[in-house]
């Protein structure tokens, strides 16, 4: 199903896929990160994924890459190319890296046989010593050569492969020319071989393009949206937005500090956020479920800050560096009392920038914990992207004025926001409390005080305008598709699809799940028969969230698998066409 | 399942030594009639603020009758410290000496011990309290009289040890006149409740 | 962050640190004197309620923060050091000051409290102990006998108590003090060296619980001064401190350890100059 240019003929294709896979030191990571970094250079676009067994060294490992003329926001339904340095645990991938008589297996003969299930594919074997080559270039690694092949089968231009592996090598003198001579001799393999995964030449560049990860650009929007205070607790697959921040806090003024543990983070952040600092953790599903009581306290006391959640699979260490759409529930319902909270989810690896931008913006404009619910695969996909558009969003907190006449931290207002004195503030000093309240900050057990401060902080939710960024709504017709997060890009890629066989769709990608936004849910569903609801997880968590608080019209299905393999357009474009003629 | 249970109350009478961690006695530095009178006036007020506390403590608890008590007895100690201040010619309050004021005990003999309150209790337990803190203020004077260093002081902390001997004989003539509480004044049928 | 100007202003005197609500804990209780003690040390010190903060968890201890008209945080049971470091860390100009009991302070936030001492961040953290969970109705928590009767433990736990002392001087809190809340002077003079002290300064503060624990009240007559000085050997420290019987007062050790505290507000880029290593 790999799109292919109308009237180019087969050597013109628009995305090709290819996987670069070795165990124990193969370095296969590398070459396909610097597989990605040429196609960039090249002016392509691409992602990559990494994939790899549970061993920290040593283990199986693969580089699933996609490259294409065109903006990528999924990996494809199959692969072009798998070009595998040994064979060891292979199988392991086989459900993640699928071939067909159509794909191109590149392997080496003198590891073994192929693994039974790439075997009754049915896809080429081309052997190649891949080993043997680099052994014959002294100073070389499989990997350079690995590069080579990849390049080569791909038609990527040799001058930004050489380009990139000098980037790469430039403080290795030694390391340099054996490396080039190996990726030269994995070209002329290359060429040897032969295929038809050759990619069309880029288009011309518009817009300056970023290599980013979506755990790096969550981080870049947290600072963009005014985050200057991060505490965390390294979890997979949230870390790399930890270990971005911590040296471009540095750079702007702001603090990271690695906390004991994701109880103690969030309410560092809490007591920071206290002090009148945005501030910021990033977590993955089993930091988050420590961190609820505190995100209670949060709503209570009314502190803003965002909790970024990496989704991983679940329940429990679950699958730690896969991806799942499985947090939804405990994101928009696991505090326990009445807990207005804000949860938005980035559907792109860009998005994660202005995403997590606008959370900030939204958790200080509310005075409201926000829970930002990014997953694995785009805390950990590398992409080539436009750069994200320049968004306002930022911090803007309501704060009381220097002794403010008879100050009171939660005066009951009309929008619910109520000015928050910063520690410096003379003649407003009050006690922030998780305890029910007065409008001054008194504990209170009584029935009125706790339906005010209750509704107030409903009220500041329900009632704020939160503009068209809500939800990404495109095209028209009877059938509706809603989703969220990563499941949105098979979904896009799936309606064009459909649309290439007269079949019209809509969808909704909503990046603002909490507070529901039921009206506008409603108009843009306006006319719509069917409404395919899509996700990443067993139990159909959103399409639950969705029943509780919307009105779906029509015919519902529900179109949803766990991690961790992917939802891929393939499966969703046949749901689709076979919906609308059903 | 509400057993009767004596709420925790204090020991009865309040046996007590000195406390144990008594600090270095003042009197040995004491050698003006401004520092003897500074002294007096910090340990009124000190007594003051604390039967202060007491009454909001007891009304927080409802126990209004012992909360009135306390109030009266701050407003009596209130008037003493003005009147140390009267006596003197002071507009305000006299500083401290340096390093702060030295008790005996860890606090001014005057100043109600915290721990001896009980929510149940009644005015004659509060009224035990004042004896006891008179009777500590006047043994404080008292063993200024016997240290003093120069006539002037010493004749000036003696009129002190006679006023405080009047306000215990006070407090004992009121002990008098109030009644003894039953044997299961600190009975409670309720056990003590959940907060936060 | 809004940071007011000085104002030239008088003096703040110890009464004015009280907030004008009125402390709600049983008649009795050590912890009125630990408020006297508070105020008596922030006005010693020179404090502004605007520039200090008081920051708590869950328990009868950790209620205090609203009976001082300092910036006050009481939030979830166990975590007030971990909210007082993102205060602190976040506002190195303000001071800070934690309040905690034995049960929030031991038990939940066991884990804060090491790591908090190791961390060293310029904070005091005041733990009022009572040997004895008040809020619930008197179980026993980490510093009670082990044969001390309860409704949760009948006949006694029978596990050792925790020696918080020795903990905190392990774990490199750079102060570690005993005070007796029945001395609120003496209190308020550890305090201020506690706060004076750079760096993580704990103070234990025995605080008889006449509800649950109604012998405490012979808490008075045990304390008394330690009969050694303040050291800055900690194990001289720890040896002395692992000998005593729990009621020896002062303080027992003052370290030199620098304070953490990463350089907050000293970054000279500019967000967008960030996106430089994004960009192709």
């Amino acid at each position: 199903m790999t799109d292919v240019k109308k009237g180019a003929g087969a050597a013109a294709r628009t995305s090709v896929s290819v996987a670069v896979t070795g165990s124990g030191g193969a370095g296969v990571m590398t070459a396909g990160n610097m597989l990605l970094a040429a196609a960039a250079k090249a002016g392509w676009y691409g992602l990559m994924v990494r994939s790899s067994g549970p061993q920290i060294r040593g283990g199986e490992a693969a580089a699933l890459c996609r490259f294409a003329t065109h903006p990528l926001d999924c990996l494809d339904d199959r692969f072009d190319v798998l070009v595998a340095v040994d064979w060891e645990n292979l199988h392991r991938f086989a459900d993640e890296i699928p071939l067909d008589s159509a794909s191109l297996l590149v392997g080496d003969p003198a590891q073994g046989n192929p693994p039974e299930v790439y075997v009754k594919s049915a896809a080429r074997y081309a052997q190649l010593g891949i080993k043997g080559i680099a052994k014959a270039i002294s100073g070389s690694w499989p990997n350079m050569v690995v590069l080579g092949v990849a390049a080569g089968l791909i038609g990527l231009p040799k001058d930004a492969v050489r380009a990139v592996v000098e980037k790469t090598l430039k403080k290795s003198r030694d390391g340099l020319a054996p490396s080039l001579a190996a990726v030269e001799a994995g070209y002329e393999a290359a060429s040897r071989i032969g295929g038809d995964a050759k990619l069309a030449p880029p288009g011309p560049r518009s817009e300056p393009r970023w290599l980013i990860s979506g755990n790096q650009a969550a981080g870049y929007g947290a600072v963009r949206g005014g985050v200057r205070f991060v505490a965390g607790y390294p979890i997979t697959p949230a870390t790399e937005v930890l270990e971005w921040l911590a040296p471009a806090l540095a750079d702007v003024g702001g603090v990271l500090v690695q906390a004991e543990d994701e109880l103690a983070s969030i309410n560092m952040i809490i007591g920071a956020s206290f002090g009148g600092v945005p501030s910021l953790t990033a977590t993955s599903g089993p930091g988050l479920s420590l961190m609820i009581e505190a995100l209670g306290l949060a709503v209570a006391a009314e502190v803003p800050i965002v909790v970024v959640d990496v989704m991983r699979g679940g329940p429990s260490t679950g699958i730690p560096a896969k991806s799942e759409q499985s947090d939804v529930s405990i994101a928009v319902n696991g505090l326990h009392g009445d807990a207005p909270r804000i949860v938005v989810a980035p559907n792109s690896v860009s998005d994660c920038l202005v995403t997590t931008q606008w959370a900030v913006h939204l958790a200080e404009t509310l005075q409201s914990p926000a829970i930002v619910l990014s997953d694995q695969f785009f805390g950990q996909t590398r992409a080539v992207v436009d750069r994200p558009p320049d968004a306002t969003y930022a911090g803007r907190r309501l704060t009381a004025a220097p002794n403010a006449d008879a100050y009171k931290r939660y005066a009951v207002t009309e929008s619910g926001i109520s000015p928050m004195a910063i520690p410096g503030n003379p003649g407003t000093a009050y006690t922030a409390d998780g305890l029910e309240h007065t409008d001054r900050g008194i504990p209170s057990s009584g029935a009125r005080d706790h339906t005010i401060q209750l509704a107030k902080r409903e009220r500041k939710l329900l009632g704020h305008e939160y503009g068209d960024f809500w939800a990404d709504i495109e095209g028209e017709g009877d059938i509706a598709v809603v989703t969220f997060g990563s499941c949105t890009g098979p979904v896009r890629e799936a309606r064009s699809r459909a649309a290439a066989d007269g079949v019209q769709t809509r969808l909704v990608s909503m990046r603002l799940l909490a507070p529901a936004q039921a009206d506008r849910l409603a108009k843009a569903l306006a006319g719509v028969k069917r409404v395919l609801v899509v996700e990443q997880n067993h139990s159909g968590q959103f399409l639950k969230y969705l029943r509780s608080e919307f009105q779906l019209p029509g015919e519902v299905k529900s179109f949803r698998r766990p991690g961790p393999l992917p939802i891929r357009a393939d499966e969703l474009h046949h749901q689709l066409v076979d919906w609308s003629r059903a | 399942m509400n057993a009767k249970k004596a709420a925790a109350k204090p020991a009865r009478g309040h046996p007590r030594k000195a406390a144990a961690g008594a600090k270095s006695r003042p009197e040995a530095g004491i050698a003006s009639i401004d520092e003897l009178m500074a002294y007096a006036y910090a340990l009124e007020l000190e007594a003051a603020e604390r039967y202060a506390e007491f009454a909001d403590a007891m009304e927080a608890h409802n126990n209004r009758e012992v909360a009135e008590l306390f109030r009266k007895l701050a407003r009596i100690e209130n008037r003493h410290a003005e009147q140390v201040l009267e006596e003197m010619g002071w507009v305000s309050p006299p500083d401290a000496p340096h390093g702060g004021y030295k008790w005996e005990g860890f606090e001014a003999p005057e100043s109600g011990d915290v721990t001896e309150l009980h929510y149940l209790m009644q005015p004659y337990h509060a009224l035990q309290i004042a004896l006891h803190n008179e009777k500590r203020a006047h043994a404080f004077f008292g063993s200024l009289v016997k240290q003093a260093r120069n006539a002037k002081v010493r004749k000036a902390a003696q009129e002190m040890e006679q006023e405080e001997a009047e306000h215990v004989r006070l407090i004992e003539e009121w002990i008098k006149r109030t009644p003894k509480p039953d044997a299961d004044w600190a009975i409670d049928p309720d056990p003590p409740v959940l907060a936060d | 962050m809004t940071t007011a100007t000085a104002r030239p202003t008088v003096p703040i005197s110890a009464r004015d640190f009280k907030s004008d609500y009125n402390p709600i804990w049983c008649p009795g209780c050590g912890d009125y004197s630990v408020v006297l003690s508070f105020t008596r040390a922030f006005a010693s010190l020179g404090l502004r309620p605007e520039n200090t903060a008081v920051v708590s968890g869950i328990g009868c201890s950790s209620r205090i923060p609203a009976y001082l008209t300092s910036y006050g945080f009481h939030g979830v049971h166990g975590r007030s050091l971990a909210a007082a470091a993102g205060l602190k860390l976040a506002r190195p100009d303000l001071t800070v000051v934690v309040a905690s009991g034995d049960g929030d302070g031991y038990s939940i936030g066991g884990n804060h409290f090491m790591h908090a001492c190791r961390r060293n961040v310029d904070m005091t953290y005041v733990v009022m102990d009572n040997h004895v969970y008040g809020m619930t109705k008197g179980q026993p928590s980490p510093t009670t006998e082990p044969d001390w009767n309860s409704k949760l433990s009948p006949g006694g736990t029978g596990v050792r108590t925790f020696h918080p002392l020795v903990i905190a001087l392990a774990a490199g809190a750079n102060f570690v003090a005993r005070a007796f809340s029945g001395d609120p002077s003496g209190t308020a003079n550890v305090l201020v060296e506690a706060i004076k002290t750079p760096g993580f300064s704990f103070v234990e503060i025995l605080s008889p619980c006449v509800t649950f624990r109604p012998e405490q009240r012979e808490w008075k007559n045990a304390v008394r001064p330690a009969p050694v000085g303040t050291t800055n050997d900690p194990a001289r420290a720890a040896r002395y401190i692992m000998t005593d019987d729990g009621f020896n007062l002062g303080i027992l050790y003052r370290g030199e350890r620098a304070p953490y505290q990463p350089p907050m507000g000293r970054g000279n880029k500019q967000p967008a100059d960030l996106e430089k290593g994004f960009a192709i």
